[in-house]
C-alpha cells in the first residue's frame, strides 16, 4: 500500500472537514446578513503551491442566476456517484442543509426562494477579487482557465470572442484549454490567441492532415523553486459535437496513449508536478485518471459539475469547478521532492452580494458591454415562472425555445441542442441578453426541415448513445436533445437503437411513422450551410408576441424507465 | 517551439516526397470475385492456427470517428512479420495486410480507414515465433451534432 494515497486520502479528509463548503454557521449567518467576503475566502494556508481554477464561464462576464440539474442521469459504473447525484441525494451526499447557501449554490431544490434570498453568483469582477486575495495569500499560485471561456453571451458573439480574452488577460490567467473557442473559426482562434498573454494549451489537437500535434501541449512553470508542468487537453469530440468545417484544420479525440507519452515527457523532465487542465468532462476524467499514469491533477471542465471535494482515483486527484462563473477552486498542495504528497481544497461560492467587485475589472466590463447597452438591456418582455435549461432532459427555457421554433417556423416537431450552458430567469423581465445567455453562437441558424420519422428515431438514438454510452470514453458530455412537439419513452441503460420507444406525436397523441414525414425546425444544426433566421430573433420574436407575461407550455413530454 | 510537418513543408521551397515506409502494403483486391468475410481471411492469415488475445500487438484507432471515411487507424507489434487489419461489419472486410522485411527498423503502420459505421476494427499479428495475436478497438461512427 502506497503510504502517498494515504496521506492523500487524509487530505480528502482534511478537505471535507476544514476547507469543504461544509461549514453549518454559513446559513447562520448568510440569514443574518453577516455573512462576509472573509468567510467565503477563509482558508488555512497548506503546503507549498497553490492552483486556482475557473472553467465553462461561457462568456457570462456578470453574475447570473443558474440553477443546477434536477436529472443527471449516471450509466455503468458512474451511476450514483458523483457528479450523478442531485437535489436531496447530492446535500445528504455532502452534509448540506436544506434552504443554506451552500444548497443554493449546488443544488436545484428550492431554487427560485434560495435565489431571491441569495441573490446572484459569478461575474469576473467577483472572480478578480478573489483571485488577488488568493494570490495575496500565495504568491506560488497559477491561475488555469479550462476552456469555453471565449463563447456565450451577446457581447462574446459581437466582438468575436475579444471581450474575453481582454478580460482574461487582466485577471491574469496563466493557460487555458479549450472547446467552443473553436466555433469562432480557425482564423478567429489564431487571432485571438495572439491577443493572449498566456498559452492555449492542447495536447490532444493535431493537424488533421498530418496526424501531428498542432499546438503546444504543454507548458513548465517554474514557481517557487517547484517545476510544475501543466498538460491542457481540449474537449475531445469537437469535430462531431460542433461544426467540423469550421475548424477543418484540426483533429481532436481522448488520445489517451498521447497524454500518457506528455505525462512522461514531463516526468522525463524532473517536473514536480503534472496537471492536466481538461475539458474532457467529468466521467471521461475519471476514467482517464485510472488508466494514464502519473497525473497529480486534474482540474476538469466541460461537464459544467461543481463538486465540493476532490475525488481520489488512485493517486490522481480530480477537482470540478462548476460553470458561468459561480466557482473558483483553490487547491493547495503540499509537493516534495517530486511528489504530491497532500492538498487542501475549497470550492469558492462566488456570491456576488458578498464579494466585492474589482474595481479594475468592473470597469473593464463597463467599457466591454458600453457599446451594446441598449441591445443589452431591451426588454423583450416577461415570464411569469423561472427559466432554467440545465438537466438531461427540456427544461423550461428549452420549452420556451421549441414552442418558438414550432410557430415561428410552422413545424410539426422542434429540436433544440442539449447544451449545458444559458443562465436562468426569474420570473419578471426577460432581456436580450438573457436570450443570447441560452441561444449564443455562430452557427444559430434556426432551419425548417423535412425528416421521416425514421431519420428522427435515428438522431434521437445517437444522441442518446453519446450521453448514455456506458463507456465514458464514448461519452460527448452535453443532454439529451431537447424536442418540442413530441412524446417518448427512454430507457438510458438500453442498448443504442433501443433506447427511444414510444415516439409519440405530441398534438394527437400518434406514433410517429418510420416512413412519414414531418416538418422539422431546429437551430445549431453542424451542417455548413444551413439556413434560416438566427434563433435568438426567432426566440425574440415569440416572447414579443405573448400575451402578458409567458407561461412557457410543456412542448415534450419525456417518461424515463430503467432507473 | 511547436515544430510541425504542415510548417515545415510550408516553409521549404521544394519538396522532395515523402520517404517510404520499410514495408509493403498489400490492399485488398476489392475487384476479385465474392468477397471474403472476416472468418474467412483471419482462417488464411493463420492457417487454422490459434489467435490469442494479447497486447503484443497494438492498435491505436479514435473512440469516435470525426469522419467515417477517413479514419486513422495504426498497429504496431514488435518483431512482427505481418500484421492484417480487418473492418468486419464492412461491406468488404480487408483493410491491408502489413508485411515487414528483416530490416524494418520498427514492425508499425498506420494508414486510413473508412468506415460504413459502428464497429470493431481487428488487427492480427503474426509475430517472430509464428504465434498469432489478435487485438480489436471499437470505433463509432455517428452523425453528431449536440455537444454542451
Amino acid at each position: 500500500m502506497s503510504s502517498r494515497r494515504e496521506f492523500l486520502q487524509a487530505g480528502l479528509a482534511t478537505s471535507a472537514i476544514l476547507a469543504g463548503l461544509g461549514i453549518s454557521n454559513w446559513s447562520r449567518a448568510i440569514a443574518q446578513q453577516t455573512l462576509t467576503q472573509d468567510q467565503l475566502l477563509q482558508f488555512d494556508d497548506f503546503g507549498n503551491l497553490t492552483l486556482i481554477h475557473v472553467t465553462d464561464v461561457h462568456a457570462h462576464l456578470r453574475p447570473v442566476w443558474y440553477r443546477e440539474p434536477d436529472t443527471n442521469i449516471g450509466v455503468g459504473e458512474a451511476a450514483g456517484r458523483v457528479p450523478h447525484v442531485v437535489g436531496h441525494a447530492f446535500q445528504k451526499m455532502f452534509g448540506i442543509a436544506p434552504g443554506s447557501p451552500e444548497a443554493y449554490a449546488l443544488t436545484y431544490p428550492e431554487f427560485e426562494t434560495l435565489a431571491k434570498t441569495y441573490g446572484r453568483m459569478g461575474g469576473f469582477d467577483r472572480i478578480a477579487t478573489i483571485v488577488k486575495a488568493i494570490r495575496g495569500a500565495r504568491p506560488n499560485s497559477i491561475l488555469l482557465d479550462g476552456g469555453d471561456t471565449w463563447h456565450g453571451s451577446y457581447t462574446s458573439l459581437k466582438t468575436m470572442g475579444e471581450d474575453m480574452v481582454r478580460v482574461q488577460n487582466l485577471l491574469g490567467v496563466e493557460a487555458m484549454s479549450s472547446h467552443w473557442e473553436f466555433t469562432f473559426g480557425t482564423e478567429r482562434v489564431k487571432e485571438l490567441i495572439e491577443k493572449c498573454n498566456f498559452p492555449f494549451l492542447g495536447a490532444n489537437i493535431y493537424d488533421a492532415e498530418w496526424d501531428e500535434p498542432a499546438f503546444e501541449p504543454y507548458k513548465i512553470y517554474d514557481k517557487g523553486g517547484l517545476s510544475v508542468g501543466v498538460i491542457g487537453q481540449a474537449f475531445p469530440y469537437l469535430p462531431i459535437a460542433n461544426p467540423k468545417w469550421l475548424f477543418p484544420e484540426y483533429s481532436f479525440g481522448i488520445r489517451e496513449e498521447r497524454m500518457q507519452e506528455v505525462v512522461d515527457e514531463l516526468r522525463s523532465q524532473n517536473v514536480d508536478l503534472v496537471v492536466c487542465l481538461s475539458h474532457n468532462g467529468f466521467d471521461v476524467d475519471h476514467k482517464m485518471a485510472g488508466r494514464v499514469k502519473g497525473i497529480d491533477v486534474i482540474l476538469s471542465g466541460h461537464t459544467h459539475d461543481a463538486v465540493p471535494e476532490p475525488v481520489l482515483v488512485g493517486e490522481t486527484i480530480i477537482i470540478a469547478s462548476g460553470s458561468h462563473g459561480k466557482f473558483v477552486s483553490r487547491v493547495d498542495l503540499d509537493v516534495q521532492d517530486g511528489r504530491m504528497m497532500g492538498f487542501r481544497h475549497k470550492l469558492i461560492p462566488v456570491f456576488s452580494d458578498v464579494i466585492a467587485p474589482d474595481a479594475e475589472m468592473s470597469s473593464l466590463i463597463e467599457e466591454i458591454r458600453a457599446p451594446f447597452k441598449a441591445d443589452l438591456e431591451t426588454v423583450v418582455g416577461q415570464t411569469d415562472r423561472l427559466l432554467y435549461r440545465r438537466g438531461n432532459f427540456n427544461g423550461t427555457w428549452d420549452d420556451v425555445i421549441c414552442d418558438g421554433i414550432l410557430k415561428e417556423r410552422d413545424a410539426e416537431i422542434a429540436l433544440s441542442p442539449g447544451v449545458r450552458w444559458g443562465a436562468s430567469v426569474l420570473p419578471g423581465n426577460i432581456t436580450r441578453e438573457d436570450i443570447h445567455s441560452v441561444t449564443s453562437m455562430t452557427y444559430g441558424q434556426c432551419y425548417r426541415t423535412e425528416m421521416t420519422g425514421e431519420t428522427l428515431k435515428t438522431v434521437m438514438e445517437d444522441v442518446a448513445d453519446n450521453i448514455f454510452n456506458k463507456d465514458p470514453y464514448y461519452q460527448q458530455g452535453g443532454d439529451m436533445v431537447r424536442v418540442g412537439g413530441l412524446a417518448y419513452t427512454i430507457d438510458p441503460n438500453a442498448q443504442m437503437g433501443s433506447r427511444i420507444t414510444n415516439l409519440r406525436l405530441l398534438k394527437n397523441d400518434a406514433l410517429i411513422d418510420p416512413s412519414h414525414s414531418y416538418v422539422v425546425g431546429g437551430w445549431a444544426s453542424v451542417n455548413e450551410g444551413t439556413e434560416g433566421p438566427q434563433i435568438w430573433d426567432v426566440v425574440e420574436e415569440h416572447i414579443r408576441k405573448s400575451d402578458g407575461a409567458l407561461a412557457p407550455t410543456k412542448t415534450s413530454n419525456i417518461s424515463i424507465k430503467g432507473l | 517551439m511547436l515544430i510541425s510537418r504542415r510548417g515545415v513543408l510550408a516553409a521549404s521551397a521544394s519538396l522532395a516526397g515523402l520517404a517510404l515506409l520499410p514495408m509493403a502494403v498489400r490492399a485488398q483486391d476489392a475487384a476479385a470475385a465474392p468477397v471474403q468475410t472476416a472468418d474467412e481471411m483471419i482462417a488464411e492469415f493463420t492457417g487454422g492456427a490459434d489467435v490469442t488475445e494479447g497486447d503484443a500487438v497494438k492498435l491505436t484507432a479514435p473512440e469516435i470517428a470525426e469522419n467515417g471515411n477517413t479514419v486513422p487507424i495504426s498497429v504496431e507489434a514488435a518483431g512482427a512479420s505481418e500484421i492484417l487489419l480487418i473492418a468486419a461489419e464492412n461491406p468488404t472486410p480487408g483493410v491491408a495486410k502489413f508485411s515487414f522485411g528483416p530490416l524494418a527498423a520498427k514492425q508499425a503502420a498506420a494508414t486510413r480507414i473508412r468506415l460504413a459505421k459502428t464497429q470493431d476494427v481487428v488487427a492480427i499479428a503474426k509475430l517472430a515465433d509464428g504465434s498469432f495475436v489478435r487485438t480489436a478497438a471499437n470505433v463509432k461512427v455517428t452523425i453528431g451534432g449536440c455537444g454542451g
